[in-house]
């Protein structure tokens, strides 16, 4: 400090101010211009990715075209590519994930965040972050060895007995199935969901909180009327989030779904996702078509996933709009 | 969430630096950079690397054998990636690697697509069997099943163990009702292909409904498919009722019920690497075109079984890289064979080795 301000006197005044202005405005420039370069990379990677994805497939589209939507007949053997029971499956356990996991994750991190003394919170919170890590093909194998089993002996027969009525759990119990598959992603998404809800409440201004307690609020009525409505579009984003990991998820799933490529009312019965079935049969396909049609799956993938985010996005721009109308 | 965007921006970037850098390393690393001796397993004296792909049924087999040579011949290291039959093919074809390995020869449409300038070799180099694996508690160890049975099972229609067809070849014991789940492989596999083969074979109904093929339609109601053999043999043992098919390694290391088949002369017989051999020794003059050992008549031989291919060119740019292919082949065909009892493989019969060991030594020879 000393050395600069020696220098700084023996300089003109106004010289020094511009020689550091310019240079701000260089690292400015840097700055921008490095991440407006990554923000552009990744837009690059994405619109690349699919480029590439469609010029693979296109003699599959060309070949197999539309029907292969609304078919659920896959026999690669006799050239019969029918896709649906794949998009059926993919749907359906991502569903059946969100639904359990959903609940699950919010409320815990409505516990983490606001009820439990930070003592607790902090380390518990640190085990759901390390949930996350936990690389998927070792659920899958958990999965396969630990809760299918569970699944084929306790839970669906208990289904069975308690909710046998409805189609959804009548039938042979596999193990294996919809339903495991649905299962075990509702545990491999929970803690992105925990962890970002958790972040969110977190972010909710103390003021809202206090607010509500002056007004003689209970406890729950400040978390369901001040905090839930604040952190709505946060809790979608996170929730959108975890719906994209579940779509998109190929190894675990493959190892549990059952690999049926059919569509059954069942939730006990094997199915097949859009993601697992291009881990499956990828390595050993040959033939032009066989492969163009298996990348075919992998850009249907690409667009269903991107059709459930801009359905998220407006279900998050219509809950805002809708909030911010009641609040006028 | 707003402040989090700039540092998952720089996580991204970094994330791809790092694998642009992983690339250009994995590029060097290549066949290029092992002639300099720089990499492989013997990276201090290795002076050629040769590369290969493809089937992961050969891979127990080839990592031991390739590391054997390796010590036998310690210039000469062999990098071999099981990536999968239609990997191997795909990468042998396009000239990435120097040999392929394929479950299945290839086809006269894939062969098509390689210029005529470049012949292919195709000589089989494993010998597999595929069993019959089954989960009934307190059931008999070995089950007896007819051809017909296997393919009415897997056709879903035996669809319990009790049925008296089973009983009446079991010497008239039958067995509790229990449900039966068929649980085939999920990824496309050369063991599919070998179990598809034999029961197109063995069942004309199986034929035209289903056929043969590394992936196929399962008819059957009441299966689910799971990944790899680890994979079925795990739902196998997971699943009362259950039946499947598996490789003979598999069966041998794990505790698993499976069955003796009734063959080609009507005998009972169980897998083994006497009873497989014995098919493998029963055909004769076994070519890329004409490979398929199910079914094979013999007092002796198992009924479900098939050979793996190596992928050569007749002629490579590169003498040296030929001769070493032309030697590495031979060792492999020859003392190399014994080898694969060790990782529960059966060695090929002197009836297969004979042919593709005078193929062979025609390598890079025109």
């Amino acid at each position: 400090m000393a050395t600069e301000s020696i220098e700084i006197a023996s300089l003109p005044r106004t010289t020094t101010t511009a020689v550091r202005l310019r240079g701000a405005q260089l690292a400015d420039r840097l700055v921008v211009g490095f991440f407006g370069l990554a923000a552009w990379l990744v837009l690059l990677v994405v619109a690349a990715l699919f480029v590439t994805l469609a010029i693979a497939a296109w003699p599959a589209i060309k070949t197999v075209g539309w029907p292969a939507l609304h078919s659920a007949l896959w026999d690669p053997n006799n050239g019969k590519f029918g896709v649906l029971s794949f998009v059926f499956g993919t749907l359906v356990t991502s569903g059946i994930a969100l639904l359990l996991a959903g609940p699950v994750g919010i409320g815990a991190a409505l516990v983490l965040a606001e009820v439990a003394p930070k003592r607790l919170a902090g380390p518990v919170a640190m085990l759901i972050e390390l949930l996350a890590a936990v690389p998927s093909v070792v659920f899958g194998i958990w999965g396969l060895f630990v809760l299918a089993p569970v699944m084929r002996g306790a839970i669906e027969p208990a289904l069975a007995r308690t909710l046998g009525f409805l189609p959804l759990f009548q039938g042979y119990f596999f193990g294996v199935g919809i339903l495991t598959a649905g299962v075990l992603l509702a545990i491999m998404i929970l803690p992105t969901i925990a962890a970002i809800t958790r972040d969110i409440f977190e972010a909710v201004p103390a003021h809202q909180r206090e607010g509500m307690l002056a007004l003689g609020a209970t406890k729950w009525e400040v978390l369901a009327r001040a905090v839930i409505p604040y952190a709505r579009s946060g809790i979608i984003g996170a929730l959108v989030l975890a719906l994209g990991r579940a779509l998109g998820e190929a190894i675990a799933v493959a190892m549990v779904i059952g690999n049926k490529p059919a569509i059954s009312a069942s939730l006990f019965s094997p199915g097949y996702s859009l993601a697992s079935v291009v881990a499956n049969e990828f390595t050993e396909a040959t033939g032009q078509q066989y492969l163009a049609v298996l990348v075919g799956i992998g850009s249907l993938l690409f667009v269903l996933s991107m059709l459930v985010n801009v359905a998220a996005r407006l279900l998050v721009w219509s809950v805002g709009r809708s909030q911010s109308a009641a609040r006028a | 969430m707003r402040p989090l965007r700039f540092p998952a921006a720089i996580l991204i970037v970094c994330a791809l630096l790092t694998a642009c850098s992983n690339q250009a390393r994995e590029e060097r690393s290549g066949p290029a950079g092992a002639q300099r001796g720089l990499n492989g397993p013997n990276a201090s004296s290795a002076n050629l690397m040769l590369v290969g792909a493809g089937s992961t049924f050969d891979y127990p087999f080839f990592s031991r054998a390739f590391f054997e040579y390796n010590k036998l011949h310690p210039n000469v290291a062999v990098n071999y990636q099981s990536i999968g039959s239609g990997g191997g093919i795909r990468q042998f074809s396009s000239r990435t690697v120097d040999f392929g390995a394929t479950d299945v020869p290839m086809s006269a449409k894939e062969l098509a697509a390689i210029p005529k300038d470049r012949p292919v070799i195709q000589i089989p180099i494993a010998l597999g069997g595929v069993v019959i694996a089954f989960n009934i508690p307190d059931g008999p160890t070995h089950l007896n099943l007819t051809p017909s049975l296997v393919a009415d099972i897997f056709l879903g229609k035996i669809t319990d163990w009790s049925d008296p067809k089973i009983a009446r070849v079991n010497g008239g014991a039958a067995q509790k009702p229990l449900r039966i789940t068929v649980v085939h492989r999920a990824d496309g596999s050369g063991t599919t292909y070998v179990c598809t083969d034999y029961l197109s074979a063995v069942s004309p109904e199986w034929k035209n409904s289903v056929g043969k093929g590394k992936s196929v339609n399962w008819s059957a109601p009441s299966s689910v498919g799971a990944k790899g053999n680890e994979g079925v043999a795990g739902q196998i043992r997971n699943t009362p009722g259950a039946i499947g098919y598996i490789e003979l390694a598999y069966a041998l290391q794990n505790d698993i019920q499976y069955a003796a088949v009734g063959n080609a002369a009507g005998k009972f017989v169980l897998p083994s690497f006497g009873s497989i051999a014995a098919a493998a020794a029963a055909k004769k003059n076994v070519s890329p075109s004409d490979f398929s050992i199910v079914n094979a008549p013999g007092d002796q031989a198992y009924p479900i079984a098939g050979f793996s291919w190596v992928l050569l060119y007749q002629r490579y740019p590169d003498a040296q890289k030929a001769s070493a292919l032309r030697d590495l082949f031979h060792w492999l065909l020859s003392d190399g064979q014994q080898l694969a009892k060790s990782v529960n493989y059966v060695p090929l019969p002197p009836a297969v080795t004979a042919p593709a060991l005078s193929t062979v030594a025609k390598l890079g020879k025109t």
